[in-house]
Formats: structure tokens, C-alpha cells, sequence
């Protein structure tokens, strides 16, 4: 005999506003089997807890049904007050009558009636609950941090200090990411490299940091505690084990200091063999194949050049180097796959839309964006930190910085803010006028965002202190012109505040791009299972309470994958990442929800359906023998390790042999029916 | 190749010489312009201005004859009526209320199926290559400052064939028929428009900037595809030499040089009705002469390299 309580929250006003939750419990009250039907300001706090403990022991209750707010708040903690009170967790079930009633209803009465509704639903389903054990599952202790920018160093410098095994994979062939090549940093102004290039030593020489450069994250199977991880270590053509570092090869290389350098977002040029900065880490060279004229002559059957290979001492130089697929298992993920620039020009939807074609960017040399700047200004950068025009190397004296270029424009799909612009464009200004003490920098912004420690004084300083000069407005053109037999960049802007046209004649332009994630996120994302959002910024599971979490277990986000943000909270949330995994990683094993999916193997008749809708790949055809060893039949069969309980697999069946458990038919159509009668 | 024609009033009144031009120059590429029967106005810029329905309906009697009349592609030569008729049938396309209504109101049925193009899309639709391997570089003595205006790729939700604030494909297209095409800033900036009638000294002074302009950065001759820059720039110009053009401008529809280079001249495309005269030189083309010394071939510095 089914002894059911049932409590209504009347959420302060949130639920009671429109639900008379008075009449509710009365009405409750009369359903069959519900033993106890009260209500209660705040079921969640402390004395509402008590109540249903109270109530569980004085009635001996075989189930609870709690009516307020969504499961996805409160599911765990009524769980929790009941498994103290003696009974199974997963005999509770939630009503949601605040989101999905109170919320969306003006009508108090059909509210109530709606509420009623819901919590019979939920009653009829707590009947027909099981008493469940979570599932546990093994833990390896070993970590795989995808991304060596600062916040996957010091993601993997945090979980390597707590004493787990790291693997640390960047795509690049040294360490660093975007940091590397920043000049200073806002609002301290200390120099990027000083800070950042002694962790990337760090990473580089820790005993429980095994790092892998110039690879990149091939295939991702497994579950929680258990990832099996394949990685690609692209053919680099020098043995990084033989290769002392002595810049013989890149010296000699015929073609040094004749290609774009990435690292400098082509201002400066390298040669086929090279390190992408004096500082890089593993301070080992790569060959850049498409490039070398030995390889590429390779595949005409003729051996040409050779001249780095003849220069090393170490015979380092393997020329048919190949790409090479390393396995191995960790149990946590940590992603740090960090942002591109919004480029202009390139990448658009319509190919035939350049994206502020009116910028001239990518024809006029002069009009870079602001990574670029950051090479033009940093000592480490082509021009060794003197502010020099791309186009003639001639010291700008007028620079016109555009803010919010792709940033907050519907028209380029790119609606968001992207955080961290208002704050490096100041810096920019301050920076170019302590190198050009007679320079003009003028800003044409939309708002100054500057919320963070010191980050207004900042500003203010750019503006009080070091005269830049900010127009609030767009800059809606941009003309190449020759003044005085100068080259000019003509900049057809506004000024909103004083209501007028303001046109400036710049040396260079700089815009500040929006920030967007990096190339290939959003298929990384998909091997990982972790998802992401409309412009492909990986999602976290909760935004305020779980903000490195991801809603697949196990694989945590930090930095600007997760949205754009700037160094101090990027690595506050590298730390938070590490935290949150050594938590994980420190179980001796992992505890599952039990809610996962299960074959009636007499019924399968093994056609494959569910293994093909299951997007977690957790079903497998499997056999089924007797003792003698003779095939009996073919089943599919539910790896509990990897089920999500989405229950996709029960919603294809034709034979309805797979079933959610604590989601059962049973239950779910007993729901349905109480909701008929 | 046949295609639906609608030239609209500009090119039965005050710009006849575009419609020599265009039809000269289908003819020469073998694209047989099959003229809408019994078409009315597109609407223009008063339609859009006062009526929104009406802005819809008048194109969209035009778009319902077309389909009766079972055209895949409407060409239309100018860029008002090009972009009126595209973003009536692009709203048609997406409304079924709105078909049924206009098909009520104009009295035909219309989906908004046939595909509007403009005098550069209709090059695309032949061919740039096609063109040029009938033409072989027979453009050379042409430095044109290729001028699209404000209509020709505006909006872009609705014409999306090029960059709406950096287009390139006239550029393209006459490039391969051996011009060379300067770079300069105008090209998308208003020539003035309806004003000329209602404010010439205002208009003058656009013509003269946009002229200057081209002038400036190397052009011996403008090539627009639209009438109303066409009109602007050619008639308006002895008002702007007054403020302070420095010499003529030769101004051509992207139809003169597209038939120039196939072989036409001059007087097959009505130069005679362009108020700045057209030198002889740009009346007709010949093959471009054997350079006796080829330049050493400069190695191509890649300026988008940087990005």
C-alpha cells in the first residue's frame, strides 16, 4: 500500500501569487494513495525540510512528491532530506508548479487547477518508483588539457601541482597562445612575456606535465573517470628528443625570413624551418612542409636542399617524418581551446560578403586589427616595440582606433560584447603615446566597458593623463588619401556627443575585432559531447553555479572557449577547471545517476535502431551465447558507463524492448492517464 | 540563351542610350532578351516611401507576368527596378498570406519564384570566362573606376552577389577583358540621385568628388550599371568642371565595355547621346599590340598576406 506525501511550496509569492496553494494540498489530499498533503512557505529551507522528515518517520511514507519549483534547482536537496530521512532518493519526485505554472499564469484559478494537475502527475508516477542505487564507476588519475594558452597552462600547472598526471596538447608548435604575443597588459601595463614565459617553462619542465606540441585532439571515446583519447602529433620533422635548440637549421634555411609568420600575424616572415618566437616552448624548431623546398620537391623524386639537415649536428632532421596517433586513457578533460579575432573579410557566411568591406582591411596595409598592433608594439614584436606603420615603416603619428568592430553587430551576426576591447584599446593608446610622445590617438567607441578592479581609472587615465582622444561614434568609412604627399587613411567617423561629423586623417588604423572562438571548436566539441552556443562558445553547465562544469561529465571548460573574457578571470576560471577536476579526480571512484536506459535482451530483436539514435554512443550489438558457446542470439546492450539517459533509444524502438529506468513506460504513462481521468 | 527582360521607364525615356547599349551588347553575346509583356512601373522610390503595399504590388504584377509568361531569370537592367522586384519576390517567397493578397490586388498569381538579376548578374549568369575568351583583352587602353553606387549592391539582405561596401565583380569581370581597373574610394558613395533635380549645386559637388576621385587614382574613364549614375555623372559634369574638375571623364554603362570588347563600336551603342564626348580612341578596340620588351615579371607581393 502506497504511503505518498505530498508537500506544496508556496515559494514565498513566487508560486502562492497565483496558486491557492491551500486549496491545492485539500485537494491532493483526497488522491489515492497520498497519505499526508501540506504546504509551506519555503519547502527548501530548513523547517520545510524538517517537515517532510517529520513526516516521513511519523507515516512511515514509501514516496514524496514535492510541488515548487524545477528539479534542476531543488531535485538534488529533496533528495538529499529524504535519503536522511531514511528513504531511497529516487523515491522523490518534483512538480513544477513555479516555472511551469505560477510563472506563466495570470489566471489564479485554472494556475490552481493546472498545479493540481501537475502534482497528480507526479503521484501517479512516485507509485510506480523503484528504490535506485547510483552506479559507480573507476577513476583514472590522469588529466588532458586541450589548449596551451594561459589557461591551459595554468589549468595543467594546477593539476600537475595536486599531484595528478597531465597531458598538455596545443596545436601550435610552442606553448603560449595568444598571450605570448601580447605587448603589455591591462591595467597593470607589466609586459605579457614576463609573466607568461616562466610558466610556459614551468609547463615545460614539470615532472607530471607531459606536453605535446604541434598535435591536436584526434577522436575522444569513453565516459567520466574513463576517456580513452587519441591524439594526432602532426609530422614536425625534427626530433624534439635529438634537436638541442641551436638555431643552426633555421639560420641556414634558405628561405628565412621569407614567409608570413603566424606567430606575428604576418608582419614579421621566418623560414620553412623555424621557432615561431625566440621564447617559444618547446624551444625546438618545426618545419612548415608546405613550404620547404626539400619536401616539396620529395614527392618529384628529386632531393633538393637538405641545407638545415646538413647543419645539425644532432641529425635531428628526419625529412619523411609522418603523422603519428597516440592513445591514451585519462579521466578528465579540461578544454582550453581559447578565441580568434573576427576576420574581417574572411569567413563569412556569404562568401561574397566581406564583413566591413567600407575598412579596407586586408587592402590597406596601415589598417590592421588589434593582435596585430599588439606585435607592433610588443619589444618581442617584428618591429622590436617601435610603433611602425606596416605599409613604409614610417612612425604613425595619428592612429584611429576603431572599438566594437564586429562586436555588437546584428548586421555581422555578432551580438555580443566582446568584453575585453575597451580595455586593450585604452592600453593601445597609452602604449602608443609613451613611443610617440607627439602622437595623437583617437578612439571612436559605442560605451566604455570598463567594470573590474582599477579597470575605470584605467580608462580615465588613457583619457585624462595621455590625451586620447574618444568619439562616441562609428567610424562608417575609411578612404586611402594622399595629404601633402603623405599617404593618409581618410576615417569618415561621428561624434554623438557633440552631434557632429568627425573625420580624422589617420597614419593607421586599428581595429578591435570581435572575439570569436577558435577554428574547429564546435567539431571538437562534438567528440567531447559538450555543447555550445550559437556563435560556438562551449557551454557550461550552469552559468552561475557550475561555470567550468560541462553538461558531459567529466569535461570541464575554462578561458575564452567558454566566452570572451580577459587574463585575471581566464585564469581564475583555469584554477576554478583544475579545482574542479582534482575534486574528481581525487574519488576512488565516481558515483552516476542510475536513470539510464536498459534492454529487455529476450525481446531485442537487434536491429540497430537505438545504436544508431544514440548520440552518446553507449549501445552496442552484442551476442548472446549458452553455456556450450552456441550463438543464442543478438542483442543491443546499454554500456551503463556511457548511457545519459536521454532516452532517445526508447523513443525509436519498434519493439518497445528498451526502457528508461526511473523513467519507465509504466511510469510515464501513468502519468499520462492521471492527467485523462 | 534567353532570358525575361524588363527595362523599366528609365530605359525607355531618359537613358534610351542604356537600352542600345544593353541590347547591342546581349546580341553580341548571343542572349536573346525576351521583353515583359504589358509591365508597369517598379515602384521606384516613391512606392517604398508612402506604401508598403504598394511597394510590393507593383513589382509583383510585373513578377506575376513573368511567371505566366514561364521566365526562370528576369533581368532587369536598372538597379532600382532590379532591387524592387528582388525584394518583393524575396518577401512573396517567404509569405503565402502576402501571395494570396498580392495575387487579389494585381489580379494574377504570383510566388515569387523568378530569379531577378542585374546587368552584372547577367554577365555572371554567361560568364566572366566566356566573355573574355570572346573578347581577348581587347580593353587595354581602359583604366576604368568601376562605380556601383548605392542601389546596385544595397541592401545586402536582398542582393548578395557582392560585398555591399566593398564590391569587386565589375573590377573582375573587366579585368578579364584586359582593363585595368583602378582602386579608388567612390565607389559606393551616392551620386547625388533624385536631387539633381531638386538641389544641383549640390549635385555638382557630389559629381565633382566622385570624379576627382577617380581622376586622382588613375582612371581615364567611369563604368557604371545603373541610369541614374549614369545621368548624374555625364550630365552633371560641366557644373562640376566649374567647381573645379580638373579634366573629362568619359562615362560608360558596364554594357559599353562589355560590347566594346566583344567587337561592337561606338555608334552601334549610341555614344552620340552622352553629353561628355566619348574620345575616339574609346570608340572601338583592338587587339592589344605585342609588348616587344616584357617587363620582368614583378613577383606578385601578396598584400592580404598580413591577414
Amino acid at each position: 500500500m502506497a504511503k505518498i506525501g505530498v508537500f506544496t511550496c508556496w515559494c514565498g509569492e513566487n508560486i502562492a501569487r497565483n496558486v491557492d496553494v491551500q486549496a491545492v494540498s485539500e485537494a491532493i489530499s483526497k488522491l489515492p494513495g497520498v497519505a499526508c498533503s501540506e504546504n509551506y512557505k519555503y519547502m527548501c529551507s530548513e523547517p520545510g525540510q524538517t517537515l517532510i522528515a517529520d513526516k516521513i518517520k511519523e507515516l512511515g511514507l514509501t514516496g514524496v512528491v514535492v510541488a515548487s519549483c524545477s528539479p534542476h534547482m531543488h531535485l538534488k536537496t529533496f533528495r538529499k532530506t529524504v535519503e536522511l530521512a531514511g528513504v531511497n532518493p529516487y523515491l522523490v519526485e518534483m512538480a513544477n508548479i513555479r516555472e511551469q505554472c505560477s510563472w506563466v499564469h495570470n489566471d489564479k484559478p485554472v494556475a490552481t487547477a493546472k498545479a493540481i494537475e501537475l502534482i497528480g502527475m507526479a503521484v501517479a508516477k512516485v507509485r510506480r518508483n523503484a528504490a535506485l542505487e547510483p552506479i559507480k564507476v573507476p577513476v583514472t588519475k590522469r588529466a588532458l588539457v586541450i589548449g596551451a594558452g594561459v589557461a591551459g597552462i595554468q589549468a595543467a600547472l594546477d593539476l600537475a601541482a595536486g599531484g595528478v598526471e597531465v597531458i598538455l596538447v596545443e596545436r601550435e608548435p610552442s606553448v603560449g597562445g595568444k598571450m605570448a604575443g601580447l605587448s603589455e597588459t591591462f591595467p597593470t601595463l607589466d609586459c605579457s612575456q614576463c609573466i607568461l614565459t616562466p610558466r610556459m617553462v614551468e609547463v615545460g619542465q614539470h615532472p607530471n606535465i607531459k606536453l605535446m606540441t604541434y598535435s591536436e585532439v584526434e577522436k575522444v571515446d569513453g565516459y567520466v573517470g574513463n576517456f580513452k583519447v587519441t591524439v594526432r602529433k602532426k609530422a614536425r620533422y625534427v626530433d624534439i628528443t635529438k634537436c638541442t635548440g641551436c638555431g643552426s637549421c633555421w639560420n641556414a634555411c634558405p628561405k628565412k625570413g621569407k614567409i608570413p609568420n603566424s606567430f606575428d600575424y604576418g608582419l614579421g616572415n621566418r623560414g620553412a624551418i623555424y621557432i615561431p618566437f625566440p621564447q617559444a616552448v618547446p624551444a625546438r624548431p618545426t618545419i612548415d612542409a608546405d613550404n620547404c623546398i626539400r619536401i616539396q620537391n620529395m614527392a618529384k623524386g628529386k632531393e633538393l636542399c637538405g641545407i638545415c639537415s646538413k647543419q645539425c649536428a644532432a641529425q635531428a632532421i628526419n625529412f619523411h617524418d609522418q603523422d603519428e596517433l597516440v592513445e591514451f586513457d585519462v579521466g578528465a578533460i579540461v578544454v582550453a581551446t581559447g578565441y580568434k579575432l573576427y576576420s574581417i573579410g574572411k569567413e563569412q557566411e556569404n562568401p561574397n560578403i566581406k564583413g566591413y568591406g567600407e575598412y579596407g582591411y586586408g587592402k590597406y596595409k596601415d589598417v590592421v586589427d588589434s593582435l596585430q598592433f599588439e606585435r607592433i608594439i610588443s619589444a618581442s614584436g617584428p618591429t622590436g616595440g617601435e610603433p611602425k606603420r606596416p605599409s613604409d615603416g614610417a612612425t604613425p603619428k595619428t592612429i584611429v582606433f576603431i572599438q566594437c568592430t564586429g562586436s555588437r553587430d546584428n548586421a555581422k551576426g555578432i551580438t555580443y560584447c566582446s568584453k575585453i576591447c575597451c580595455m586593450y584599446t585604452a592600453k593601445h593608446t597609452m602604449l602608443f603615446k609613451h613611443k610617440v610622445h607627439d602622437g595623437t590617438a583617437h578612439v571612436f567607441y559605442m560605451d566604455i566597458r570598463s567594470g573590474g578592479k582599477m579597470y575605470d581609472e584605467f580608462v580615465r587615465r588613457a583619457i585624462e593623463q595621455d590625451g586620447a582622444q574618444y568619439h562616441r561614434g562609428r567610424v562608417s568609412k575609411i578612404e586611402k588619401v594622399t595629404v601633402d604627399g603623405q599617404t593618409k587613411y581618410r576615417c569618415y567617423g561621428a561624434d554623438t556627443l557633440a552631434g557632429t561629423p568627425c573625420v580624422v586623417d589617420a597614419d593607421m588604423v586599428v581595429l578591435a575585432c570581435a572575439m570569436v572562438p577558435s577554428t574547429g571548436v564546435k567539431s571538437l566539441a562534438q567528440k567531447l559531447s559538450v555543447g555550445y552556443n550559437e556563435y560556438g562558445f562551449l557551454s557550461e553547465s550552469h552559468p552561475k553555479l557550475r561555470p567550468v562544469e560541462t553538461n558531459a561529465a567529466g569535461v570541464f571548460v575554462c578561458g575564452a572557449c567558454q566566452g570572451p573574457k580577459d587574463i585575471p578571470e581566464t585564469v581564475a576560471q583555469a584554477s576554478a577547471a583544475a579545482g574542479k577536476a582534482l575534486i574528481m579526480l581525487s574519488q576512488p571512484f565516481l558515483t552516476r545517476e542510475p536513470e539510464i536506459a536498459t534492454v529487455d535482451e529476450k525481446l531485442c530483436a537487434a536491429c540497430g535502431a537505438c545504436v544508431k539514435a544514440c548520440p552518446y554512443k553507449a549501445i552496442s550489438i552484442e551476442e548472446i551465447r549458452d553455456r556450450k558457446g552456441n550463438l543464442v542470439k543478438m542483442t543491443s546492450r546499454v554500456n551503463p558507463g556511457l548511457c545519459m539517459g536521454c532516452g532517445t533509444c526508447v523513443a525509436v524502438c519498434p519493439s518497445k524492448s528498451v526502457d528508461l529506468i526511473g523513467f519507465t513506460d509504466d511510469q510515464v504513462y501513468a502519468q499520462i492517464e492521471s492527467l485523462l481521468d | 540563351m534567353n532570358i525575361g527582360y524588363y527595362p523599366g521607364c528609365a530605359l525607355h525615356g531618359s537613358s534610351i542610350d542604356y537600352e542600345t547599349s544593353v541590347r547591342a551588347c546581349m546580341k553580341a553575346l548571343d542572349v536573346q532578351l525576351d521583353e515583359l509583356d504589358d509591365w508597369i512601373c517598379c515602384g521606384a522610390t516613391a512606392a517604398h516611401c508612402i506604401n508598403h503595399k504598394l511597394s510590393v504590388a507593383l513589382p509583383a504584377r510585373n513578377l506575376g507576368i513573368a511567371e505566366k509568361m514561364k521566365m526562370d531569370k528576369l533581368f532587369a537592367p536598372c538597379p532600382m527596378c532590379s532591387m524592387e522586384l528582388k525584394k518583393a519576390s524575396d518577401e512573396l517567397k517567404a509569405n503565402p498570406e502576402l501571395r494570396k493578397e498580392m495575387a487579389e490586388i494585381v489580379e494574377t498569381p504570383v510566388d515569387g519564384t523568378v530569379d531577378v538579376v542585374n546587368l552584372i548578374q547577367v554577365f555572371q549568369t554567361v560568364g566572366f570566362d566566356a566573355i573574355a575568351e570572346k573578347a581577348k583583352e581587347k580593353l587595354w587602353r581602359f583604366k576604368p573606376a568601376c562605380y556601383y553606387g548605392c542601389l546596385l549592391t544595397r541592401p545586402p539582405k536582398t542582393l548578395q552577389f557582392d560585398d555591399p561596401e566593398d564590391p569587386t565583380s565589375m573590377e573582375e569581370l573587366l579585368k578579364k577583358l584586359g582593363a585595368e581597373p583602378v582602386d579608388w574610394n567612390s565607389k559606393t558613395v551616392c551620386c547625388g540621385a533624385g536631387l539633381t533635380l531638386a538641389d544641383e549645386p549640390a549635385v555638382a559637388e557630389q559629381v565633382r568628388k566622385i570624379l576627382q576621385d577617380a581622376l586622382d587614382n588613375g582612371a581615364n574613364c567611369v563604368v557604371v550599371a545603373c541610369p541614374m549614375c549614369q545621368v548624374n555623372l555625364d550630365m552633371r559634369q560641366a557644373d562640376a568642371k566649374k567647381l573645379g574638375l580638373t579634366q573629362d571623364v568619359p562615362i560608360f554603362f558596364l554594357s559599353d565595355l562589355v560590347a566594346l570588347a566583344v567587337g561592337l563600336e561606338g555608334k552601334d551603342l549610341d555614344f552620340a547621346k552622352r553629353y561628355v564626348a566619348i574620345p575616339n580612341e574609346m570608340k572601338k578596340t583592338d587587339p592589344k599590340p605585342e609588348d616587344p620588351k616584357p617587363a620582368k615579371p614583378v613577383a606578385a607581393k601578396k598584400e592580404g598576406a598580413a591577414q
